[in-house]
């Protein structure tokens, strides 16, 4: 039974693929595992063999579109932000492959992984520690160009820095070039991150809750700017957040996880407003609505993400799930498409 | 008579280039059984008004003026052995950080025991016991954990631990500090939901303190919306959120992004939060503000009624 349910996953996810067409893919994950392997002490070993995995990503395939936002959602623990490291390969996957541009990259080496570099940059979460506090924001964002030696001269890199500063909307460039990441608010430092980002001109980036650490009121400046900036270079965003209603808004199709494994992936509205899987659906239904008239969550599911050392068997959501029945706790769900661009992995739907 | 009703409390800092305007002319009331929610961003000064009421003010902070009354009678000249008396038992809180809020090597029953032995002299053993298990029972935990380790509870088991703890000396009032942040939405839900169900069982007052104002639009009938150590919009919460009339609360609910609704571009109030040890004169919104008058530099604006229970500090009204 699990064979066949596997095969089955694989194929619908190579159909997704093909049905989409070759030339504009930038990014395409098969079927991709991390497992971290758990230390235990010398005497556990003795008393049992075997090894335990921590499995971050568990399975998962999906592809990204040139120009295109994608978004993981997921809650902590999904997995989302491993993922998001794989695709960069700054960790080696357990199994699975990972194609850019075309290219198979999963086994290259760091010397070959080099130049394709300049093409992959991540913006982090948090820009009070992603920033040097050594380094003045001229150097942190020329980093890059130095790296791959993109530029010819001095004043070369110096007008690439100013170009990209005003680009985030940090101007005159001159005033920030010399300062120190201290001396800037959140939204700035934050700027600085995507400047860093984009002064490459990639042609992918992840961006792993870039907003969350920031305020309110300047979070949408964030958020506009690095679609702007993903409008005019056309670089394809993969965009990684704890947050679907954000995800909603700026992504145009988003995957859900959960323990490591895509539930539901489709356009950003279809699995927003027409939500397949229960646990999208729980998810959404969580998320609070600023409208004090509004029904308020009555139902909400019980219990919190399990641990994904020892993940449920089955369908790994059938320990909460409200319509779980006997054959979710025996049998792996397929990811099957069940509108048009709509995929989920759920026995409601087989 | 209202629980709470706080008048003009202004608490500053103390540093060593001068007061650090954290909270400005704050006054609100919060009736029996109600929840007002305080949104605002960070560095608003809405967790200085929370731990104002309190008096446990970090190093520096001042209350300069103002007035606390509590169940008829002011907090502010009150010494420190007469707080402790309105602590716990009076007004308790919850603070932010569910995962590091517990002693890590102690139980979490015996840290809940303390607080019940505290705050009433001569209970025996087997009464804070029973106590303990209903307590937990009350926030959804089997009471058989109270002999577990904080490490052995899951994210939202401390965060509901640390609400029973809070309840242990039966409070009249709840003070909540982003209860539910740094947590996922399906236990922040799941808390959201638990502190509504504690206040209809236990007629509890509570204050919210947020900077997300769908957390506070969940929980609260009244809010107050912070910006820059002052009260801008005070109010029914369904008035606020239907009508804001404040040009910073406008463009606080037009940058949240909402699940429902079609999808748009999200917008932003251009700038940032003022520096509070030179906050701008008058209104301190003006520099940010889209429909800034000459009157905004030079006028401070009042809390003024708008219409029936809405309050704002606007000069447009």
């Amino acid at each position: 039974m699990m064979e066949t349910s596997k095969s089955e996953l694989e194929d619908s996810g190579r159909a997704q693929i093909d049905s989409e067409g070759g030339g504009d893919r930038v990014l395409r994950v098969d079927d991709i595992r991390k497992w971290y392997p758990l230390k235990r002490g010398f005497f556990e070993t003795l008393v049992s063999r075997t090894p335990l995995n921590v499995k971050a990503v568990d399975g998962v395939s999906f592809d990204l579109k040139k120009g295109e936002i994608f978004a993981l959602a997921g809650e902590s623990g999904s997995g989302k932000t491993t993922l998001g490291k794989l695709v960069l390969r700054l960790v080696a996957p357990s199994s699975g492959s990972i194609f850019f541009q075309g290219r198979d990259i999963t086994k290259l080496s760091d010397k070959q992984m080099k130049p394709l570099r300049r093409l992959m940059q991540i913006v982090f979460q948090d820009p009070f520690e992603s920033l040097n506090p050594r380094m003045i924001i001229k150097e942190i964002v020329a980093e890059p160009l130095r790296v791959q030696r993109m530029t010819k001269s001095e004043a070369e890199l110096e007008e690439r820095v100013k170009d990209i500063l005003t680009k985030v909307e940090l101007v005159p460039p001159e005033e920030f070039l010399f300062r120190f990441p201290h001396e800037l608010s959140g939204g700035q430092r934050q700027r600085v991150a995507v400047a860093r980002a984009f002064v490459l001109n990639p042609v992918f980036v992840v961006a792993d809750e870039p907003v969350s650490m920031l305020d309110v009121s300047i979070r949408a400046e964030i958020i506009n700017l690095m679609m702007d900036l993903v409008k005019k270079s056309s670089a394809s965003i993969l965009f990684i957040s704890h947050d679907i209603a954000l995800a909603k808004h700026i992504a145009d199709r988003v995957a859900v996880l959960y323990l490591g494994k895509i539930m539901e992936i489709g356009s950003s509205t279809d699995v927003v407003d027409n939500p397949l899987h229960p646990y999208t659906q729980a998810l959404i239904s969580a998320v609070p609505v600023p409208d004090p008239e509004s029904k308020r969550t009555k139902d909400v599911i019980s219990g919190e993400i399990p641990s994904p050392v020892d993940p449920p068997s089955g369908c790994r959501f059938h320990t909460r799930c409200p319509y779980a029945h006997e054959r979710c706790v025996n049998e792996e769900p397929a990811v099957i498409e069940v509108e048009k661009d709509h995929f989920t992995a759920c026995h409601l739907y087989t | 008579m209202p629980v709470l009703e706080v008048q003009e409390l202004t608490t500053h800092y103390r540093i060593l280039r001068g007061w650090v305007r954290a909270t400005d002319n704050v006054s609100f009331k919060v009736e029996q059984g109600e929840a007002l929610g305080i949104a605002g961003e960070s560095g608003s000064g809405k967790t200085t008004v929370a731990l104002s009421l309190l008096k446990i003010l970090p190093a520096g902070g001042v209350i300069r003026k103002g007035k606390i009354i509590f169940n008829g009678q002011d907090l502010v000249p009150l010494s420190e052995n007469q707080m402790r008396e309105v602590r716990w038992k009076g007004i308790s809180i919850v603070f932010q950080g569910a995962m590091n809020a517990f002693n890590p090597v102690i139980k979490v029953g015996d840290q809940i025991a303390e607080a019940i032995k505290v705050h009433e002299a001569g209970v025996t053993n087997s009464e804070v016991r029973e106590r303990i298990a209903k307590l937990l029972e009350t926030v959804g935990i089997e009471p058989s954990r109270a002999d577990n380790y904080p490490h052995e509870f899951s994210g939202g088991m401390r965060q509901r631990a640390l609400i029973a703890m809070a309840l242990a000396a039966n409070p009249t009032m709840l003070i909540g500090d982003e209860p539910g942040t740094a947590l996922d939405v399906i236990v922040q839900a799941q808390t959201l939901k638990l502190l509504r169900d504690l206040k209809e069982r236990l007629g509890l007052s509570m204050i919210m303190i947020s900077h997300d104002l769908s957390i506070i639009a969940e929980t609260c009938e009244k809010v107050a919306i912070m910006y820059a150590g002052k009260i801008v919009e005070y109010g029914d919460a369904v008035a606020i959120f239907k009508n804001p009339q404040h040009p910073y609360t406008q463009g606080l609910i037009k940058a949240f992004p909402s699940i429902k609704g079609e999808k748009v571009r999200l917008s932003s109030i251009p700038g940032q939060p003022p520096d509070l040890l030179h906050p701008p004169s008058a209104c301190r919104f003006h520099p940010r503000c889209p429909y800034v008058m000459d009157i905004c530099k030079k006028e401070e604006p009042l809390l003024e009624e708008h219409e029936k229970g809405h309050n704002v500090a606007c000069h447009l009204y």
